[in-house]
């Protein structure tokens, strides 16, 4: 032991390493070897698990938005459309100096501080290598300027898309409605597979409510992308299934015609096709350029929109809720002769006013020194208030309102056009509920010449007169006659919704009512005998005066001293030819006056329009 | 074995020009090949990028050439130079704690005017010469004052280099100057009494540990716990070499690798290119270089002719090995991300440059043997 102490023993530490050298050897060993059967388990065992992940990794899907159908009107004259449409997109991986990139951009293209400011958002939310849109729809004008100094802005690209467009701007936009960008609202409502990479959906009119047959189906791609999201290849695509092409009820020339027709006046016209339920046209005065609205409108143009008095965003068809006035004559007449309350022979006395027994008050007629001995007919044709007191006194409001709900008052027509509003019948129930109070014979009476409580949309009214004019078949109105896939020929045709149709005892009270109608137009002390003088077909019509401020008894209504907005609403319902009718309208006019003098000759003008052939 | 143990059969000529320039051809040529197939793993992970090829065959020249260079010298002179070269590596290390450059996070740059670096480098190769030096002085096994001495000859630029922070580089110090220790005859009770001082130091290690290299343990333990963070990178490189299969899916073509979702792909996790598009097949071509490689450098330590050149080598081969395994353990989800490349094939460092001249002094060692009579 002393000399190992002293001596290097060179052959016992060199045994001594090699045995540690085999140790360590055969230890790296082990570890190699759980290295080895640890990649033999992700390499052979769990191959096909990794295999999965890799493939989910490289391959992503995306979607492929449909085209928008587009719509016509009923001879195909195209309403919607969607139009190439410029963009203006930067990438940003590709610019060294955006703020430069961008000041030198407003020297060519006017860059608005919105733009700016929505763009700059996106750019710190997107990777660097996805074009951000800067500019949409940019003008001939500003792609040309942009061509020649492209050169100037690598990274900044022009690309072509598809935009809603409306040719026609402001023409039906109360029916077509229009498309606006998606918002977060919207998005909850949405299936949001088939939205993805939809930028736009209908918001209101036809667009919204034939959204889903207008929208089409998702397309998607599988791409091969980078960790980023780049893509690099497209490995599979099923093409998107483009939109509906939809072809409306809509005739252009007459809706064109009859929103010409109303000159200033604002207003609404519906007419429809008494046998089908079609709607010809569908106005709403006055309108407005929906164009704006696809891509946002500008918060000055909405609001300049919206503060408009004249109101030229409120859908009148749809929405206006109007007194129905004198143009609920002939429905109030009929439930008479059907009630055998009045025939065609029993007359009364109208010495201008009405007055319930045991009562002072006075329910004066428009005519201030009376009709003298009236029967039905001449209470229509003149529009006698003080017959239709008498005989909505003995008819009674439940009488009324179940003749009138069968017409359709008080319930929405089932247009497919969404908002509709239901209008106001009112009965002993609804002003129990409404009003808490009971139902007093006074209301009766305004209710037998569409005053009082009474309220009726544009389209009920329309729909309300085609029944009349087609012996008593009520229909839902159609604003879509047949629809059509893509690259396809054929159309595919919705068909008439028939509602209930109103029995009628006689045929003869038909004939009194609608006989009196031709006579508003064709007699000679009808209301609305100016219209009728040189028309080439027969027209049954009523004229219609709504109130839209109470007079008090004394008072005198003079049109020129009260201030134009609370002038009365002037009223025509019509059907024309009055033998086989082709057409019904209601026209209303807001705050135009007497319904014979101003509505009666805008609805005339809508039926020469419908009449007059079109130009080959 | 019987190849590698093959030095008894050498005749002298076929050693002729090895000896004069004092190179081991089985090493160095399997170090080009390895250097070779890096190349190649490089290009693809680089996405087809030459200029980044080049610079590794640049760096790479300049490793080889330190390799000759280190070659030359004697033994018996890199014997005289160890103390002087391990003071002057711990005066660096002071420095670079004192008033070093960051980059990244961590400290462990060293700006001398003329050239920048990583004086942890230099501590790879001065620890254990400088571990062997001593341990090599008296008779093996060494006693429990000399174990002691070399035990604080080991921690202090460890917890140095440590405190940088730069744990797998610590972590490769440590052992090679454990691997001295143990080839020197490290009683295997003090190795037991160690290995039960170092489990129950864990949670105190835990203390001192910064907030990353906890959640690189977290980690390990469960990638999954934070998928787009930490738990990304195992993620991806487990993706990697899994899909990669037996045969891989072919140069040029790893989804994983070329589509940007292995982080890190030209750099520590270049491992995971290799698995992902040469498979299996490529991985063991890669494990038949370092084992061949490692063993050579067994083989070279144990045919040396001094203790302190035995011990030098031994250390220097099995911390080549622990330096592949703790990169491809790292890669395969077995250890924590330390950060550690691999060894000759991942873009970049001066580490490669260290590491040839490491295998410069085993090829010295190698062939400044005196002949003996056979």
């Amino acid at each position: 032991m002393a000399d190992r102490l002293t001596l290097k023993d060179y052959f016992f530490e060199s045994r001594l390493i090699l045995n540690r050298s085999i140790v360590l050897l055969v230890f790296a060993g082990m570890l190699i070897l759980v290295l080895f059967s640890r990649l033999f388990y992700l390499q052979v065992v769990s191959h096909e698990h990794y295999t999965t992940l890799s493939e989910d990794n490289r391959v992503k899907l995306q979607p492929i938005p449909p085209n928008r159908g587009l719509i016509f009107d009923r001879n195909g004259i195209i309403l919607a459309e969607n139009l190439p449409s410029y963009r203006l997109e930067i990438t940003p991986e590709q610019i060294d100096d955006m703020g430069a990139t961008l000041d030198a951009l407003a020297k060519i293209i006017d860059i608005r501080e919105t733009d700016r400011a929505r763009f700059s958002k996106l750019l710190a939310r997107k990777p660097a290598f996805e074009a951000i849109p800067l500019l949409f729809h940019l003008s001939d004008a500003d792609v040309a300027r942009f061509s020649v100094n492209r050169h100037r802005f690598p990274g900044v690209d022009i690309t072509a898309g598809l935009a809603r467009h409306y040719p026609h701007g402001e023409l039906a936009v109360h029916a077509l409605g229009y498309v606006g960008r998606i918002d977060e609202q919207a998005l909850k409502t949405l299936d949001p597979s088939n939205y993805r990479g939809t930028t736009h959906v209908g918001k209101i009119g036809i667009e919204k409510t034939y959204e889903e047959l207008l929208h089409g189906r998702v397309g998607l791609q599988h791409v091969e992308t980078t960790a980023q999201g780049r893509v690099l290849r497209v490995l599979e695509r099923s093409p998107p299934v483009s939109g509906r092409n939809l072809f409306l009820t809509l005739d252009a020339r007459v809706q064109r015609a009859t929103e010409a027709a109303f000159g200033d006046f604002a207003g609404s016209a519906v007419a429809l096709d008494p046998d089908n339920g079609d709607i010809i046209a569908f106005v709403s005065l006055p309108t407005y350029d929906p164009n704006p609205f696809v891509n946002g409108i500008e918060f000055k143009a909405y609001e300049a929109l919206q503060q408009n008095t004249r109101e030229p965003l409120f859908n009148r068809a749809l929405r206006g809720q109007y007194p129905p006035g004198s143009t609920i004559k002939p429905f109030i007449g009929l439930a008479g002769l059907e009630q055998g309350i009045t025939g065609g022979h029993s007359k009364n006395y109208c010495p201008g006013y009405y007055t319930l027994p045991g009562n002072t008050r006075k329910y004066r007629d428009w005519k201030r020194t009376g009709h003298g001995t009236v029967n039905l007919h001449d209470s229509i044709t003149q529009s006698c208030d003080v017959f239709f007191y008498d005989l909505a006194l003995s008819l009674g409001i439940d009488n009324m309102n179940s003749y009138l709900r069968n017409f359709g008052f008080g319930r929405a027509t089932g247009l497919d056009i969404v908002g509709e509003l239901s209008g106001l019948l009112p009965s002993r129930e609804w002003k129990r509920r409404r009003h808490d109070q009971a139902w007093f014979p006074g209301e009766t009476i305004i209710t037998g010449i569409g005053q009082g409580f009474f309220l009726t949309t544009p389209v009920q009214l329309a729909v309300a007169t085609s029944a009349l004019a087609n012996g008593g078949r009520m229909l839902a109105p159609n604003i879509v006659y047949a629809e059509q896939a893509a690259n396809t020929e054929v159309l595919i045709p919705h068909l008439p919704r028939p509602r209930e149709t109103i029995s009628i005892s006689e045929q003869s009270h038909w004939d009194l009512v609608i006989g009196s109608m031709i006579d508003v137009v064709h007699g000679a002390r009808g209301t609305a005998r100016a219209i009728g003088k040189d028309s080439p077909y027969r027209i049954a019509g009523k004229t219609g005066t709504a109130q839209v401020f109470g007079l008090k008894e004394e008072e005198e209504y003079d049109a020129d001293a009260i201030e134009e907005k609370l002038r009365d609403h002037a009223l025509f319902i019509a059907f024309a030819p009055v033998d086989v009718p082709r057409i019904a309208v209601a026209v209303i006019v807001e705050n135009g006056g007497s319904g014979g003098a101003v509505a009666a000759p805008i609805a005339r003008k809508i039926l020469d329009a419908f009449f007059e052939e079109p130009e080959a | 074995m019987s190849v590698a143990f093959a030095s008894r059969h050498e005749d002298a000529s076929r050693r002729g020009w090895q000896h004069r320039l004092h190179l081991d051809a089985q090493l160095l040529f399997s170090l080009i090949g390895l250097s070779a197939l890096g190349l190649v793993v490089l290009y693809s992970a680089g996405g087809g990028d030459i200029e980044l090829v080049e610079r590794q065959l640049i760096r790479l020249g300049i490793a080889f050439a330190s390799l000759f260079a280190v070659a030359q010298v004697p033994p018996r002179l890199l014997l005289r130079m160890t103390p002087w070269a391990f003071m002057v590596g711990v005066m660096f290390l002071v420095a670079v704690l004192i008033g070093g450059e960051s980059s990244g996070g961590a400290q462990r740059w060293l700006n001398l005017y003329v050239v920048r670096f990583q004086p942890s480098e230099i501590m790879k190769l001065a620890v254990p010469m400088m571990v062997a030096w001593y341990l090599a002085e008296s008779r093996l096994p060494p006693n429990r004052w000399r174990l002691l001495t070399a035990a604080v000859l080991i921690a202090v630029p460890m917890l140095m280099i440590a405190k940088q922070p730069d744990l797998g580089t610590a972590l490769l110090i440590a052992s090679s100057g454990f691997f001295v220790v143990f080839l020197a005859g490290l009683q295997w009770r003090l190795l037991g009494f160690f290995a039960v001082l170092v489990t129950a130091a864990a949670p105190a290690i835990w203390h001192f540990m910064h907030d990353y290299q906890r959640q690189r343990v977290i980690t390990l333990l469960n990638p999954e716990s934070d998928p787009l963070g930490s738990g990304y990178h195992i993620i991806q490189s487990k993706i990697a070499i899994g899909s990669g299969g037996l045969y891989g899916k072919g140069w040029m073509n790893g989804t994983q690798s070329q589509l940007d979702f292995l982080p890190e792909r030209s750099t520590d996790f270049i491992f995971a290119v290799l698995g992902e598009e040469f498979g299996l097949l490529g991985i063991l071509v890669l494990f038949t270089f370092y084992i061949f490689i490692v063993v050579r450098g067994i083989v070279i330590s144990i045919q040396a002719q001094d203790t302190y050149t035995r011990l030098l080598a031994g250390s220097l081969s099995m911390t080549f090995c622990v330096y592949f395994i703790i990169n491809t353990g790292m890669v395969t989800g077995l250890l924590p991300v330390v950060g550690l490349p691999l060894p000759m094939i991942s873009y970049g460092g001066t580490s490669i440059v260290t590491l040839m001249a490491g295998f410069g002094i085993l090829m010295s060692i190698q062939t400044h043997r005196k002949l003996l009579a056979a």
